[in-house]
C-alpha cells in the first residue's frame, strides 16, 4: 500500500510548466530523495501534496495526513510566537497540548522547559527541530522535507539528518525528502527520484540509481557532486 | 543578530525623551484642567470684556470676559479626545479594510483593494472637507470626516505589511498545519505588523490634532459653547490686529502638541529602524609588522562594528601571485567581511583596523579605486543583486572599462564580449545585448565573473560564488575560476562554506572560526594531516557519496559563538571534546607546525591525533 501518490500532476503558472504530468509513488514506512536543479519543479510538487498549490491537472492522493517541513528555520517560524505554541497550532482540538508539546520536543531532542521560547533564541538547527516537531504534532502519515538542511551549517547538518533518520524509523513515517545535495539524498533514502525541468527522468531503489544511472542527466549530477578525494581538472 | 535595545529604548534619544515628556504634560493636562481649572475658564467677567494680556489674564480675556489662558488649559482635553478619537476610528477602519481582503473571497478582495487604492489618490484634507460636508458640521461630523481621511493611507499600509508577512514560510506552515485564515490574520500576522502599525497611529494623531483644530479654525468642526483650541484660536483671530496673545495661546498649543505626536512617532520609527545599532568601541593599537608579504598581505586584521561587536578578531594571512586559497568556516566565522575589508568594502559604522594590509605592496586604504577596480575582482554569492536589472549585459561590463581604463565605448563593448566568451558564454555577441533577467543562475555567475576580467585581475575574491547554483553549474564555475589562474596567473580567494569545494579546487585551505584562522594548511595534506579539533569535526560532519548508509553521521555538538558572545579562552572549548582548563581560560594563538601548516590550538600533535 502507498501512503503518497502523484498521478500525472501537471502544475502550469500562466505559460510556465513548473511540474509536467509527475507521476510518483512514496510507499508506506519509506524515504523517497527527490534530487534535481532549483527551479526544476521540485518545491511546486510538493506544495500540491499539501494544498498549497492546486495542480492544474492530475491529483493527488494520501492515505492520512501529510505534513511539510521548510527549508528556511529563519523564516517559517512565526517570530512573535512561542516555539510551544507554534508546535500547539497544529494539534487536533481536544488534545493534552501542555503535555504534548512536552512530548514532542523531547523526541526532537529540545528541552521541554523551551516551549515559552521564541524562536529568536534558538539556533538554526534547534529551529529546524522545532519545525520538525511541528510537523509531527499533526500526527501525519506522510512528510515532506523540503530542502531542511540546506540553510543550516554543516556541523548542524548532520544533527538533524540524523534526528530525520530517526524519527522515520521509529514512526515509521513516509517521506518524500527532496535535496538538491545527492550526497544527503543518498544518506537517508530508500529510493530516489531524478527530476528536471518539471519531470522526473529517473525513479528507483537508491543503491541502483547511484550505481549504475540510466539517464544521461542521472550521470551528469554524479559526476559533479563533489567528492573528497577527486579534484577537479582544468581542461 | 540581537537587539540591543528594549522597547523603551525610544526615550533614550534626545527627541524620543522630549516628546515623551510633552506628551506625558498633555495627557496630564487633559486629565486634570478641566477639574482644577474648569470653572475659571467659564467664569463671565463684564468688567473685562476683550482684554490684552496682563498680570491677572495671561493671554487676555475674549468677548465674555473669559480667561483665555485657563480656557487653553482646559480645552486640551477635548482637543487631544477628539483628535485621538478620530485617530483610533480611522484606524480600526483601516486596519480592518487592509486585512480583511485576505480572509474575504478573491472577487470581494479585489474589489476592496481596489477601493483603497483609488481613495489614497486623494489629499488627505480635501477627503477630511468632503466628508465634513457629507456628515455635516459639528463634532461628531468633524471626527467621523478626520477618521476616514486618515483610513485609506492605513487600509494601504496594513495591505503592505501584511503582503511581506504572508510571503514567510511561517504562513504557509501554518497554513499546512490546518490554521484557519482568521485566527492567520489575528495571530500571525497583526502581532508581526504591530510595531510600525503603532507607530504610524502615532504619527496620524498628530496630523489629526492638526487637522481637527483646522476644521474648528473654518467653523466646521466643534461648535459652541464646546471650545477645542482650533475655535480658540478662530476667535482669537478676529482681533489679531489688536492683541494676538489671544490667537498665539492656542496656536502655541497646536504646534507643540502635533510636533509631540510626531517627534515622539519619528524617535519611535528610527529606534525601530536601527534596533542594532550600539555604541562605538576603541580599535586596538596597530604594531609594526616586518614579515614578508606577498600579493595580498593581511596582518592582525580586526573587524569591529558598534557595541563591542568585532566578528574579525585577528587575521593573518598572505596570498602570493598565482594561488588558489580556500576559506572554509560557518556562517558568522568572518569570512565574508574579511573578504570586505580586504576590497575597501566595509561600510559605515564598521570599522576595519590592521597592522598591515597591502595589496601589490601598497596600503590598500592608499590604493586608488581606478588600480584597485582593474587589478582586484570581487564576485558574490548572489549575482542577482550585482547586475542593474534596467541595463543590458555587455553595456554593464564595458563601462567597467570605460571608467578604470578610459575605452572608447565601441573598444569596451568589443572587449565585454571577448570576456563573456573567455568565461564560455555562448553566443557572447548576441548575450551581450541581453538584460540580467534573460541570463541563468550560472550564466549570471559567470557574467559576473567576467566583468572581474575586464580589468586585468591579479586577484579574484570569489565568495561563496556557487552557493546559489545547482552542482552540475557549480563544477563549471569553479572550473572557470581555475582556469583564469592558469591563464592569467591571477590568483584566487575563494570562500566556501563547503569544504569538500575547497578541497577541489584550491592549493592552501585557512579554517575560519569565532572570527579567526585556526588552521592553514595545504589541500592535499587536508584529509591525512589536519590538526585542528574543528577542522577534523568538519570534515567528518559532511557527508559525501562514500558515506557509510548505515552509521549514523559525525555530528559537531552545540553552535558556533556570535561574535558578541566571545569570552576568554578557546572559542571552540565549548565543543571541543579535548577542552581543559587551559583551553576554557587561555586563547591560543596561531602558530607554525611544521612547513606551510599553521595551527592555534593548545594540544599536542599526540593528543591531536586521538580524535582523528
Ligand atoms: N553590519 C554588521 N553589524 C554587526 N554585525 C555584523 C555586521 N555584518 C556582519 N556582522 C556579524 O559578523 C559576523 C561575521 O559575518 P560574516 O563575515 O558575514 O561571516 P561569514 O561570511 O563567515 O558567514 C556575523 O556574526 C555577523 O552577524
Ligand atoms: S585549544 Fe583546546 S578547546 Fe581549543 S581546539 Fe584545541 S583542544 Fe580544543
Ligand atoms: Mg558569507
Amino acid at each position: 500500500m502507498s501512503e503518497l501518490d502523484f498521478r500525472n500532476v501537471t502544475v502550469r503558472f500562466g505559460h510556465h510548466t513548473a511540474v509536467d504530468d509527475v507521476s510518483l509513488t512514496v510507499p508506506a514506512g519509506q524515504v523517497v530523495g527527490l534530487v534535481g536543479e532549483s527551479g526544476s519543479g521540485k518545491s511546486t510538487l510538493a506544495a500540491t501534496a499539501v494544498g498549497l498549490v492546486k495542480p492544474t491537472e492530475g491529483e493527488v492522493r494520501a492515505d492520512g495526513k501529510v505534513q511539510m517541513v521548510f527549508q528556511d528555520p529563519y523564516s517559517s517560524l512565526d517570530p512573535r510566537m512561542s516555539i510551544g505554541n507554534s508546535i500547539a497550532e497544529a494539534m487536533p482540538r481536544g488534545t493534552n497540548k501542555k503535555a504534548e508539546v512536552a512530548r514532542l520536543l523531547e523526541l526532537v531532542n529540545l528541552d521541554p522547559g523551551r516551549a515559552s521560547s521564541l524562536p529568536a533564541r534558538l539556533s538554526g538547527g534547534q529551529r529546524q527541530r522545532v519545525a520538525l516537531a511541528r510537523a509531527l504534532a499533526g500526527d501525519p502519515r506522510v512528510v515532506i522535507a523540503d530542502e531542511i538542511t540546506s540553510a543550516l551549517d554543516v556541523s548542524v547538518q548532520g544533527a538533524v539528518l540524523n534526528l530525520v533518520r530517526d524519527l522515520q524509523r521509529q514512526l515509521g513515517l513516509s517521506m518524500l525528502f527532496i535535496s538538491h545535495n545527492l550526497a544527503v539524498v543518498r544518506y537517508v533514502s530508500d529510493r530516489v527520484a531524478v527530476m528536471k525541468t518539471g519531470r522526473i527522468v529517473e525513479e528507483g531503489p537508491a543503491a541502483q540509481v547511484l550505481a549504475d544511472p540510466r539517464h544521461e542527466y542521472t550521470r551528469e549530477l554524479l559526476a559533479a557532486a563533489p567528492r573528497r578525494h577527486t579534484r577537479l581538472e582544468v581542461s | 543578530m540581537r537587539p540591543t535595545t528594549g522597547r523603551l529604548a525610544v526615550l533614550r534619544s534626545p527627541v524620543g525623551a522630549s516628546s515623551a515628556v510633552l506628551l506625558v504634560v498633555l495627557v496630564a493636562l487633559a486629565v486634570f484642567a478641566p477639574i482644577l481649572w474648569g470653572d475659571r475658564a467659564a467664569a463671565i467677567d463684564t468688567d473685562s470684556l476683550q482684554q490684552g494680556p496682563s498680570a491677572d489674564h495671561l493671554l487676555g480675556t475674549d468677548q465674555l470676559g473669559r480667561d483665555i489662558f485657563y480656557r487653553v488649559l482646559v480645552a486640551t482635553r477635548l482637543t487631544i479626545g477628539l483628535a485621538l478619537l478620530a485617530t483610533v476610528i480611522g484606524v480600526v477602519t483601516g486596519l480592518v479594510l487592509g486585512s480583511i481582503p485576505s480572509v474575504l473571497p478573491r472577487w470581494a478582495a479585489r474589489i476592496v483593494t481596489s477601493a483603497v487604492n483609488i481613495a489614497v489618490a486623494f489629499p488627505g484634507l480635501l477627503l477630511a472637507l468632503f466628508f465634513a460636508v457629507i456628515f455635516g458640521t459639528g463634532t461628531i461630523g468633524a471626527v467621523l470626516a478626520i477618521a476616514f481621511a486618515i483610513t485609506p493611507s492605513f487600509a494601504r499600509l496594513t495591505q503592505t505589511l501584511t503582503a511581506s508577512v504572508s510571503g514567510r514560510d511561517f504562513i504557509a506552515a501554518a497554513r499546512v498545519c490546518g490554521v484557519g485564515r482568521f485566527r492567520l490574520l489575528t495571530r500571525h500576522v497583526l502581532p508581526n505588523i504591530a510595531e510600525p502599525l503603532v507607530i504610524n497611529a502615532t504619527l496620524a494623531a498628530g496630523s489629526a490634532l492638526t487637522a481637527f483644530a483646522g476644521l474648528s479654525f473654518l467653523g466646521i468642526g466643534v461648535q459652541a459653547p464646546s471650545y477645542d483650541w482650533g475655535r480658540l484660536l478662530g476667535e482669537g483671530l478676529n482681533r489679531i490686529y489688536i492683541t494676538p496673545a489671544p490667537a498665539l495661546g492656542p496656536a502655541v498649543a497646536v504646534v507643540l502638541a502635533g510636533l509631540a505626536f510626531n517627534l515622539f512617532g519619528e524617535a519611535a520609527a528610527s529606534v525601530h529602524r536601527n534596533q542594532q545599532r550600539g555604541k562605538a568601541t576603541a580599535p586596538h593599537e596597530p604594531v609594526e609588522d616586518r614579515s614578508e608579504g606577498g600579493l595580498l598581505t593581511v596582518r592582525n586584521l580586526h573587524v569591529t562594528f558598534p557595541g563591542g561587536i568585532r566578528p574579525v578578531r585577528g587575521v593573518s594571512f598572505t596570498v602570493h601571485n598565482g594561488e588558489m586559497i580556500g576559506v572554509v568556516g560557518e556562517s558568522g566565522s568572518g569570512k565574508s567581511l574579511t573578504a570586505l575589508a580586504v576590497s575597501r568594502l566595509i561600510e559605515h559604522p564598521g570599522r576595519v583596523t590592521a597592522d598591515r594590509l597591502e595589496f601589490n605592496g601598497k596600503p590598500v586604504q592608499k590604493t586608488q579605486d581606478r588600480e584597485l577596480g582593474t587589478q582586484l575582482a570581487m564576485v558574490f554569492q548572489d549575482p542577482t543583486t550585482s547586475f542593474n536589472p534596467t541595463r543590458r549585459i555587455g553595456g554593464q561590463l564595458a563601462e567597467v572599462s570605460e571608467v578604470h581604463q578610459g575605452l572608447r565605448r565601441r573598444a569596451a563593448l568589443g572587449k565585454a564580449v571577448d570576456r563573456l566568451e573567455a568565461v564560455r558564454i555562448p553566443e557572447p555577441e548576441r548575450r551581450a545585448k541581453q538584460y540580467p533577467h534573460e541570463f541563468s543562475g550560472g550564466m549570471r555567475q559567470r557574467a559576473m565573473i567576467a566583468m572581474g576580467l575586464m580589468g586585468e585581475p591579479q586577484l579574484v575574491i570569489a565568495d561563496e560564488p556557487t552557493t546559489a547554483l545547482d552542482v552540475t553549474v557549480q563544477r563549471e564555475v569553479l572550473k572557470l575560476l581555475a582556469r583564469i589562474r592558469k591563464d592569467r596567473d591571477a590568483a584566487v580567494l575563494l570562500i566556501s562554506h563547503d569544504i569538500t569545494v575547497v578541497a577541489q579546487t584550491c592549493d592552501r585551505v585557512l579554517v575560519m572560526y569565532a572570527g579567526r584562522i585556526v588552521e592553514e594548511l595545504p589541500t592535499d595534506e587536508l584529509f591525512t594531516a589536519a590538526r585542528h579539533p574543528y577542522t577534523t569535526a568538519l570534515l567528518k560532519a559532511v557527508p559525501d557519496l562514500d558515506t557509510d548508509r548505515d552509521a549514523p553521521l559525525a555530528v559537531i555538538p552545540g553552535r558556533p559563538p556570535e561574535p558578541g558572545e566571545i569570552r576568554q579562552g578557546c572559542p571552540f572549548a565549548p565543543r571541543c571534546p579535548l577542552a581543559d582548563d587551559q583551553c576554557r581560560t587561555q586563547e591560543p594563538e596561531l602558530e607554525t607546525f611544521g612547513e606551510n601548516h599553521r595551527v592555534a590550538c593548545w594540544k599536542s600533535e599526540s593528543e591531536l591525533a586521538g580524535v582523528r
